[in-house]
């Protein structure tokens, strides 16, 4: 088997709030192609982004071919033979496809400040040959086709002539022939002594390319294991693991059959392909999936955020036209985003005026004078209603708690009189206890008779709370579970699926 | 995977889409306004009106170069006009002054230009100041330092006879070597946009700074390098200004830059970044001269004129939105 090529050591990375990394390792051996998987948050881009020096490491050692390195720069990586293909696409659009593949290489030409376009051109030219990729080196970035940018990416990440190569989902927007390209290349160099590792939640394509799989979870290293020996359904349960539930789990009560939100045929580009659901009345619907799935493009979609490309969205059976968040909102639909501090609560004002600041209208005069008697009587029922803990109205939200933040969210949607509530990862950034309030804070809602649709990537939770589970994978949805029926592996299972459900 | 057939099709498409579009556009437009105002007005025929509409192109052409520069990294700078103030300053203070011979006076204030384009940008790319924040507050410092250095008194450059002849006199066709400085600068600075790494980063920057910085381009030393040249390029303008007042005024500059900026997204530089040229600027600037001079002498008073310039500034900047929108 010879020397590894990588070996990273209990590797710890933090950023502020969240702790990304702990005690990782990863091993990497020549002629080899790692695959390292697992969910979201896992952590295995972080670890690949410090191997390509994006991200300095917090602790732990690196060693490429046995020696310790530090990786404090792209740069250092490249010239450590180390490149890395970027989920995101990372080109200048305004360059050529040459341009882009040989930025800070460009062959130089009279003098050592003057580029050489032909020379650069040409390497290009070789270069495609070489990889049997048919591309216009003279080609503006900005007009391909994002299959196209994959290509380019990809080109450039092997144009390097690395030792180690890092794929972090290369295959995303690639069709059936693109992907078996890569793999042939990818084969190729493995034979050249290369090693590679892949990122990627497609399993089966997984089980194709790779020798070992490594799996990570909760950014700690679980295990790693021979491709060929071990099934998918083993690997998917090491990436979920075994959770500890609460003992006596607080199971919703069966909701009303008439259904409140109805979305047919939703199509936007490629991130929503065909998405149908069914909402019902005094439900919890939970949207599971992996980062990328589409979960948030879906809501931002039906709440207007987004405009989409086909599709309709029927309120009580009748089909309403949502084309921005005012629509949504006078169709009484509320959206409690992701990232609550930016796009959910105005962080500089206070709590009377975010919980009013969906209904402004409502509390305005003739001249369009605000009513602050009205608007303190309403903030004062929401804060009395929800329990929210805050030392007085005019409190400033950003100094509240994430969970306390949250409930003024609540209270913003609950003034605006919205019946249906979509709930982005309602639980980010909020500790334990806090989270307990919110999942009974949805119960009551629930139990009141509004609808929910919850998005979250939590799988206990999402088992928790909800009546039923959708889980989406690349744009579709690819399962649907009742509470009854739903477990962690399933939902992984249809997380990682590409082909869509069949129409129920 | 997509045939080179249909890659050169987008080739076509970007060609009369895109930039190009633009400057063509420019160019008929300055075409069309010279044409017109010609044929409206006998004054503005004389070889006399066309050799001022060249000079009074001179200054703000060679400011806006620099200026396209920036604006390519999707940056900008506010400062160019107080800064050319500034090197004019500095070469009366070395020439005038300190009695010095010009061939030291003209490096003294480029060299200026370019280290208050570095210091630029050191605040932008270091201290992570915005563009816009940054070069403001040098333009209040360059400004400053001007009136400090001069004694807010205007500095004469009498002595140096020849620094007049220079720059002002009529070496080819009757028409001042000021111009074909400007234009020699544009080849210049247009060989570098094109030609060289510099230029090649500075699109890049523009483009997409993150992708640049994780392909292991030194982003923050490229972007000091920038603005240098934009400074470098102020300096150039102020030795240009300076000879054809033969002095320094520290009280004149501010609002050049203004100018300078317009003339280059006038001709087809985008201030999102990624896109700009210099011929385009060239060709802008001289529509801000052609317009400015065409309407005063056609009688147009001046109030008049800075709204129908403003309202040319306002039409070109959203003609580049229109484009960006279009081929997004």
């Amino acid at each position: 088997m010879g020397d590894l090529l990588v070996e990273m050591t209990d590797i710890s990375k933090s950023f502020p709030g969240v702790h990304a990394l702990d005690s990782c390792r990863f091993e990497l051996r020549p002629g080899e192609v790692h695959a390292l998987v697992g969910e979201n948050g896992a952590g295995k881009s972080t670890l690949m982004k410090i191997l390509a020096g994006i991200y300095r490491r917090d602790a732990g050692t690196i060693l490429v071919k046995g020696r310790e390195v530090e990786i404090a720069s792209p740069r250092a990586a490249q010239d450590l033979g180390i490149s890395i293909i970027h989920q995101e696409l990372n080109l200048m659009g305004h360059l050529t496809v040459a341009q882009n593949i040989f930025i800070g290489r460009e062959p130089r030409g009279a003098a050592p400040f003057i580029l050489d376009e032909k020379r650069l051109n040409a390497k290009a030219r070789e270069l495609f040959e070489t990889l049997h990729l048919k591309l216009d080196p003279r080609a503006r970035v900005s007009s391909l086709a994002v299959a196209q940018q994959q290509m380019v990416e990809i080109a450039k990440a092997l144009s390097f002539s690395s030792d180690v190569l890092i794929m972090d989902e290369p295959t995303a927007a690639l069709t059936d022939t693109e992907i078996d390209e890569l793999f042939r290349i990818i084969r190729h160099l493995r034979e050249r002594g290369a090693g590679i590792v892949h990122i990627s939640h497609r399993l089966e394509e997984l089980k194709q390319i790779s020798e070992r799989v490594t799996v990570m979870r909760d950014g700690r290293y679980v295990d790693t294991v021979q491709t060929a020996e071990a099934s998918i359904q083993s690997i998917i349960s090491k990436m979920v693991g075994r959770t500890i539930f609460e003992a006596t789990p607080e199971l919703p009560e069966h909701p009303d059959p008439e259904v409140v939100l109805e979305v047919r045929n939703l199509k936007r580009g490629r991130v929503i392909r065909d998405v149908s659901f069914q909402l019902h009345r005094g439900e919890i619907l939970g949207i599971s999936g992996l980062v990328g799935a589409g979960r948030t493009e879906v809501a931002r979609a039906v709440f207007g955020a987004d405009p989409h490309d086909a599709g309709e969205i029927l309120i009580h059976g009748k089909p309403v036209a949502i084309r921005t968040p005012a629509n949504a909102v006078a169709h009484g639909i509320g959206y409690l985003s992701e990232d609550r501090r930016r796009y959910g609560l105005a962080l500089i004002m206070n709590v009377e005026a975010n919980v009013v600041l969906a209904s402004l209208r409502k509390f305005a005069g003739r001249l369009g004078q605000i009513k602050f008697g009205r608007t303190k009587a309403a903030a004062e029922e929401q804060v009395k209603g929800l329990a929210i803990k805050t030392p007085s109205l005019a409190q400033r939200v950003r100094n509240l708690s994430g969970g306390t933040q949250q409930k003024v969210v609540v209270a913003k949607w609950l003034t605006a009189d919205t019946e249906i509530l979509i709930f982005d990862e309602p639980t980010r950034g909020i500790d334990v206890g806090a989270k307990s309030e919110i999942y009974r804070l949805l119960n009551d809602l629930a139990q009141q008779g509004r609808s929910i649709i919850m998005i979250s990537s939590e799988l206990p939770e999402i088992l928790r709370m909800s009546h039923r589970i959708l889980v989406m994978c690349e744009g579709r949805i690819t399962g649907e579970l009742s509470a009854a029926e739903a477990t962690q592996e399933k939902i992984m299972t249809f997380a990682t699926q590409r082909e869509a459900l069949a129409a129920a | 995977m997509q045939t080179t057939k249909t890659t050169s099709r987008s080739r076509m498409q970007s060609l009369v889409k895109g930039e190009s579009l633009q400057r063509f556009l420019a160019l008929g437009a300055l075409v069309l306004l010279l044409v017109f105002f010609s044929v409206i007005s006998a004054p503005f025929r004389t070889t006399e009106n066309y050799t001022s509409i060249l000079v009074a192109t001179a200054v703000n052409g060679v400011l806006a170069m620099g200026a396209t520069f920036v604006i390519i990294t999707a940056g900008i700078d506010l400062s160019v006009g107080t800064t050319m103030t500034f090197c004019s300053v500095i070469l009366g203070l070395v020439v005038t002054n300190a009695g010095l011979p010009l061939w030291l006076g003209v490096p003294a204030a480029l060299a200026a230009g370019a280290l208050v384009g570095a210091v630029n940008g050191i605040l932008i790319a270091k201290a992570k100041i915005p563009p816009f924040i940054a070069t403001l507050g040098m333009l209040n410092v360059t400004r400053g330092l001007a009136q400090i250095l001069s004694d807010v008194k205007p500095i004469y450059f009498e002595g140096t006879p020849q620094f007049y002849d220079l720059f002002m006199g009529k070496s080819f066709f009757g028409i001042p070597n000021v111009v074909f400085i400007m234009f020699g600068a544009g080849i210049i600075a247009s060989l570098v946009l094109t030609r060289t790494v510099l230029g090649r980063y500075a699109f890049a920057l523009g483009s997409n700074e993150e992708a640049t910085r994780l392909s292991g381009v030194n982003v923050d030393a490229w972007k000091i390098a920038v603005y240098s040249v934009a400074g470098l390029f102020a300096g150039l303008g102020g030795i240009l200004i300076a000879a054809r007042m033969t002095s320094a005024q520290p009280s004149v500059g501010m609002g050049y830059e203004l100018d300078a900026i317009a003339a280059a997204v006038i001709g087809g530089t985008s201030l999102s970044g990624g896109v700009g040229s210099i011929v385009g600027t060239i060709i802008g600037a001289f529509i801000i001269s052609t317009l400015t001079i065409g309407l005063s002498i056609v009688g147009v008073p001046d109030q008049w004129k800075l709204v129908i310039t403003g309202v040319v500034i306002i039409g070109a900047v959203f003609l580049d939105i229109l484009r960006r929108r279009r081929s997004a």
